[in-house]
């Protein structure tokens, strides 16, 4: 397997241009997922190209009513902005339940998602916040939903030279709360067995007016659980309401039996967590009870 | 040799020094398997075999030998061809045959993986790169995984010309092994109570973190250095000299620090190997395995398919036991049955018992010694056994066992006598400790079980020398893998009565030393500490003989006390020489001062463990958290009471990873799905608890510091005390490992 | 296929060397620079035997490009100490016998270092979740977690002169 070249652009068209010239280079960024599947010989680059020296890329920072999230911000770097914590919290768990400190230290959730792994942790907390990913390529800049990205496991809808640059998140309301929660076998160092993001809006009396699950491991790319979120809304998060919900995520699940889950599991877990998961998101956005 | 009668308080025995190599190992410094390099040095990279059962019809090397930068290529045909021997060198025995087989194919690769040629190139990307160019003609064959599949009447024969028992056809069964007494099917029909059950697991890997990694440097002399880590060099020399069949006194085994082993590094895969392509290449050649190579190559502990019956009167009294299993060989007989064989029920008194094991071969890589190998297996069903019959009789766990528990005198399964064991000991302490009356939270539920192995003694060299200054330097042939240099030095200035810190200990390489049997077997802290101090005692005499010539007074005029020489009698009465002073002069008094012990120590007796686990399941996922554990073991004698416990506490943890998450897996068509760190799921920090150890000391009469080899023994009872917890907490009896969450789920919601 | 050249500092010192682009920073430091205090034990940031810091963060060097260290600081075992003065780290996995093949150690050595760096009192949790990549085998983590436990009491003591 011949070394790939190495390139380290300090520009965005500096990126573009090497990925547009190569159909196998691929952008580096913590390089977790990347380098393992070089080293095991499961792709062969000709080319790396890392992204991390290009400022703007890295680092958390408020525009406006949005937060931008940089590709090449590592995931631990995350915890460091409070706003960020206060106003996703779940996605910066998610973020942060990836590998372990070190490959935290180094993962991006840009590269969780294009790496398009089923089982991705960042990427279902992604897409019950509606996270945005900003791509860059040969044809200028364009906006992407996250769930838009993963086409199926292994591969994204970015076109040929185009890579992400960053994430854009909005700026939270006062009774929102998000969370996310995953089944692994252990305590730690496990992909997900089941992954589940939820997002929720209330009002003041306490009624759920708006709720995004979203679903990992269960399927070859996440699930957006629309039937799930629409059996809370307009309920008080209530036993019943919580069932419903429960019953729309396991239909919405296709999993397979792998080395880290069977179908059963897989779909008793996604019940278990959604459960879970809608009841620490509702704490966050203030419910009582 | 005794141990003496009254030895209440010891100097340096059971206490907590550090160990003199770990200023090395805390910096870095220490040189492991892939650390050293030799000048001029050649990488290696090996071509394994990816179907699970192939023959071999035609291997072309041609492409690889042009490629710049390649110096050597070796297949199975530059082995010699070897006669069978079955050897003892690790722990178990081996074929040479199947030894040499394993390290490089034949004429059959037998599982994913089997290595099938080697090259030796300048660069470690050029070695790879070359392996890939090595062309192989495969004959796919039927392949077959499972233990009852290796044994049905069409299964795929592993070994050819195949070979069974000799009254039957030709079949997959490698070893077969029966003992018991008694007539346990009369004792059964007429027990008050009875259960049975069926046990199950596939097999697990010993994990240690360092990859196997050798180099080798053979001149055209026939004279060859080999630098490696492993459980034995001198089992490297000679099983390396086996297979290239050689003289042994041609390979010097340099010791480099061994980062685990477990029992898996008590054999060779990749010394022979090196060495002809350091023959062929003329330079000294690095081999090494990745991640993916240990978990496809290596030898994990056998899987199982256990089937025990379990038969007591009203009041308690087990009067049958039945013990069958099957554990799979893998590729080559692993010879682990007659172990899970004695190790399965001689822990209590039973009247009536048959306990029977085959190993069978199967499309997997050879089984290899796993701490304690054969017993934890056994245990779990058997352990798991009592802990339902405990139930069904309504008598307190505990009790049941100690109401049988087998003491010095009672017969073992085969039908020889215990020895001073410590078992009763052991659940005596269990049963003083707070830790059996602690409350226990909702969905938490409390465990027991014990076991025991049997160790080992047997051969080992120790030099002792006396350095100019009256310090010393212990040397022996053991690799220290867990603090075994601190243990030596500890025995060696308890016996010199000198501060621990002017005894040092060394690991001396094959040509320095005389020979040794490996680091494992639980036999280093006995056998090489029995040799160290016999050293001990004869250079302290030697000191005293030449006090006395110094001092022209009869040898029997000077003792030993406190570190110094002294005349107890006549006119020189008083007179004191430290060890420097006569060794300063022990050029005038006869000659340098050293001594050497080489025995083969006897009296070894086994280890017993009795543990109590607390779990907590969540009864909606599954999951299985330990939230305490407490190891109780008979130690004979703790030397270093730090890495007494480190050993119960590492054994526990291996066990806790075998009954909860470790597993191999195979898919389909035969290929490992999981070899790596991510899937083969160890227990990582967050994992585990703190884990208790009381360390309780019953002294074998035979060791002069009462030493029970203590390694092994705690692997063991984890397997059953995991699962007993688990049934106390949610009623239900987990019978085939591991207990991964997904399996607990499933049954507890078996109905739905 | 040309060498790249980076110039990079290891444990203080300036440092260059040539390397594949491919080559990892653990291939690297272990067979270039003969720094072999990182370990490989499985080559896919699964164990931690290789952990270093890079630019000040505990990393596994065997998922970091070798190229990449252009420019950075890169701190390893063999930096732990000073001069022939142990960490305290260091010391007290001594003290504890937190070791026993020894494999596992540098690893550990720099991840606790790396967690008492930026939180001088963590709870034993906090220190199972943090040390959670690194893996040994022989020891349980028991004397482990009690000995970063024990250099944390120690190193608080030294910040705070009495």
């Amino acid at each position: 397997m011949p070394s790939p070249a190495f390139h380290a652009p300090d520009t965005v068209e500096g990126v573009v241009a090497l990925l547009s010239g190569d159909p196998t280079a691929r952008p580096l960024g913590g390089g977790t997922d990347l380098i393992v599947q070089m080293r095991s010989g499961r792709i062969a680059p000709s080319a790396v190209v890392d992204i991390k020296r290009i400022a703007s890329l890295s680092g958390v920072r408020r525009e406006g009513d949005v937060f931008v999230i940089g590709a090449a911000t590592p995931c631990t770097a995350l915890k460091d902005n409070a706003d960020l914590c206060a106003a996703w919290p779940g996605v910066v768990e998610a973020a942060n339940l990836i590998g372990s400190v070190q490959v935290r230290n180094r993962a991006t959730m840009a590269g969780n998602l294009c790496n398009a792994s089923p089982a991705a942790d960042s990427v279902p907390a992604l897409v019950a916040a509606e996270a945005i990913c900003v791509v860059a390529g040969p044809a200028g800049m364009r906006e992407v939903a996250v769930q838009d990205i993963p086409v199926s496991p292994g591969r994204t809808s970015l076109a040929s030279g185009e890579f992400v640059v960053e994430f854009r998140l909005p700026v939270r309301g006062a009774l929102e709360g998000d969370a996310y929660l995953r089944s692994i076998p252990r305590t730690e160092m496990d992909i997900a067995v089941v992954g589940v993001g939820a997002n929720l809006r209330i009002d003041d009396e306490g009624t759920c007016t708006a709720a995004r699950i979203a679903l990992g491991a269960v399927a070859p790319t996440v699930v957006l659980v629309e039937a799930a979120g629409a059996a809370l809304v307009g309920t008080k998060l209530d036993e019943e309401a919580l069932s419903a919900m429960v019953e729309a995520v396991k239909a919405a699940c296709a999993p397979i039996d792998d080395k880290r889950g069977t179908v059963a599991y897989r779909k008793a877990m996604a019940g278990v967590l959604a459960k879970r998961t809608v009841r620490i998101a509702a704490q966050r956005a203030g419910a009582k009870a | 040799m005794n141990a003496p009668d009254k030895i209440e308080t010891f100097r340096h025995i059971g206490t907590r020094p550090v160990r003199p190599d770990g200023v090395d190992k805390v910096t870095g410094k220490a040189l492991y398997g892939t650390d050293f390099k030799a000048p001029g040095m050649l990488w290696g990279a090996i071509l394994r075999s990816p179907h699970p059962h192939a023959r071999i019809l035609s291997i072309d090397t041609r492409a690889a030998e042009k490629l710049a930068g390649v110096k050597a290529v070796a297949t199975g045909r530059d082995l010699p061809t070897l006669e069978s021997l079955v050897m003892h060198v690790g722990e178990g025995a081996s074929d040479i045959v199947d030894v040499s087989h394993n390290c490089l194919a034949f004429d059959k690769v037998l599982y994913e993986g089997h290595p099938v040629a080697a090259v030796a190139a300048t660069t470690p990307e050029l070695a790879r790169e070359a392996a890939v160019l090595i062309s192989v003609e495969y004959e796919v064959l039927p392949h077959v995984l499972g233990l009852d599949e290796a044994l049905a009447d069409d299964a795929p024969l592993i070994r050819e010309p195949a070979r069974g028992r000799s009254d039957e056809k030709p079949s997959n069964i490698a070893m077969d092994v029966t003992m018991g007494r008694g007539d346990v099917e009369a004792a059964l029909s007429g027990a008050a109570a009875v259960v049975e059950g069926r046990y199950t697991m596939e097999p697990v890997h010993q994990g240690y973190i360092e990859p196997h990694a050798c180099v080798a440097s053979w001149n055209g002399d026939g004279q060859a250095q080999i630098w490696c880590s492993s459980q034995g060099h001198f089992m490297v020399r000679s099983l390396t000299a086996s297979v290239l069949a050689i003289p042994q006194s041609d390979i010097r085994v340099t010791p480099l620090e061994i980062g685990g082993g477990f029992g898996g590094k008590t054999t060779v895969y990749l010394e022979p190997v090196a060495m002809i392509l350091s023959r062929k290449s003329g330079r000294p050649v690095r081999l090494g395995m990745s991640r993916e190579d240990v978990f496809r190559a290596t030898g994990p502990a056998p899987g199982a398919i256990i089937d025990v019956r379990l038969g007591a009167d009203a009041d308690g009294t087990l009067v049958a036991a039945e013990v069958t299993f099957k554990y799979h060989s893998g590729a080559f007989a692993a010879n682990d049955a007659g172990a899970g064989v004695s190790s399965a029920i001689g822990h209590y008194r039973i009247a009536n018992t048959r306990v029977s094991g085959i190993e069978v071969l199967c499309n997997r890589p050879a089984a290899k010694a796993y701490r304690a190998p054969g017993a934890p297996q056994v245990n779990f069903a058997v352990e798991s056994a009592i802990d339902e019959l405990a139930i069904k009789l309504g008598m307190d766990p505990l009790e049941l066992r100690m109401k049988n528990a087998a003491m010095p005198g009672d017969l073992q399964t085969s039908g020889l006598p215990w020895g001073e064991i410590g078992w009763v000991q052991c659940l005596e302490a269990a049963k003083a400790h707070p830790h059996l009356s602690a409350p226990l939270g909702p969905n938490q539920g409390r465990g027991i079980a014990g076991g025991y192995w049997g160790n080992y003694g047997g051969p080992s060299t120790v030099n002792l020398s006396v350095a100019e200054d009256g310090t010393f330097t212990v040397a022996t042939g053991s690799p220290d893998i867990g603090g075994s240099r601190a243990s030596m030095a500890i025995m060696a200035a308890e016996v010199l009565e000198v501060p621990y810190e002017q005894v040092r200990c060394v690991v001396a390489d094959t040509a320095s030393i005389g020979l040794s049997f490996v680091t494992g077997g639980s036999r280093t802290t006995f056998a090489t500490g029995m040799a160290t101090v016999e050293a001990a005692r004869e250079v302290k005499r030697l000191l005293c003989e030449r006090a006395a010539r110094t001092w022209q007074v009869p040898a029997e005029d000077v003792e030993w006390r406190e570190g110094n020489a002294v005349c107890t009698s006549g006119e020189k009465l008083g007179s004191k020489m430290s060890a420097g002073e006569i060794a300063g002069s022990s050029i005038h008094s006869g000659g340098p001062i050293t001594a050497t012990s080489a025995l083969s120590a006897q009296g070894w007796l086994p280890g017993f463990g009795f543990h109590i686990c607390d779990v907590e399941v969540d009864q909606e996922t599954g999951h299985v958290s330990i939230v305490r554990y407490t190891a109780v073991q008979d130690v004979g004698r703790a030397i270093h009471a730090d890495y007494v416990e480190g050993q119960i506490q590492g054994g526990v943890a291996q066990g806790i990873g075998w009954a909860l998450n470790e597993t191999y897996i195979y898919n389909g068509e035969g290929k490992l799905e999981n070899p790596g760190f991510l899937d083969y799921r160890m227990p990582v920090t967050s994992d585990m608890p703190m884990i208790d150890t009381v360390m309780v000391e019953v002294p074998n009469p035979v060791h002069p510091y009462g030493v029970k080899g203590v390694g092994e023994v705690p692997i063991v009872p984890p397997l059953a005390a995991v699962a007993n917890a688990v049934h106390a907490a949610t009623g239900k009896r987990m019978r085939s490992l591991p207990m991964s969450p997904d399996k607990v789920h499933a049954a507890l919601h078996a109905e739905s | 296929m040309n060498r790249n050249h980076v110039n990079t500092t290891i444990n203080g010192d300036a440092t260059q060397f040539l390397c594949d682009p491919g080559a990892s920073l653990l291939d690297v430091l272990r067979d270039a620079l003969h720094l072999t205090g990182s370990k490989e034990g499985c080559g896919s940031g699964d164990c931690g035997a290789c952990t270093v810091q890079l630019d000040g963060e505990m990393v596994c060097s065997c998922l970091v490009l070798a190229a990449e260290a252009e420019g950075r600081t890169v701190a390893t075992i063999e930096g732990v100490a000073e001069g022939s003065v142990l960490h305290p780290v260091q010391q007290k996995f001594l003290e504890h016998a937190a070791l026993q093949c020894g494999f596992c150690t540098p690893g550990f050595i720099v991840a606790a270092k790396s967690l008492l760096d930026r939180n001088p009192n963590p709870t034993e949790t906090e220190v199972r979740y943090w040390l959670a990549g690194n893996l040994c085998r022989c020891t349980g983590y028991d004397k482990i977690v009690r000995a970063v436990m024990d250099a944390a009491a120690e190193l608080r003591q030294e910040r705070t002169p009495a």
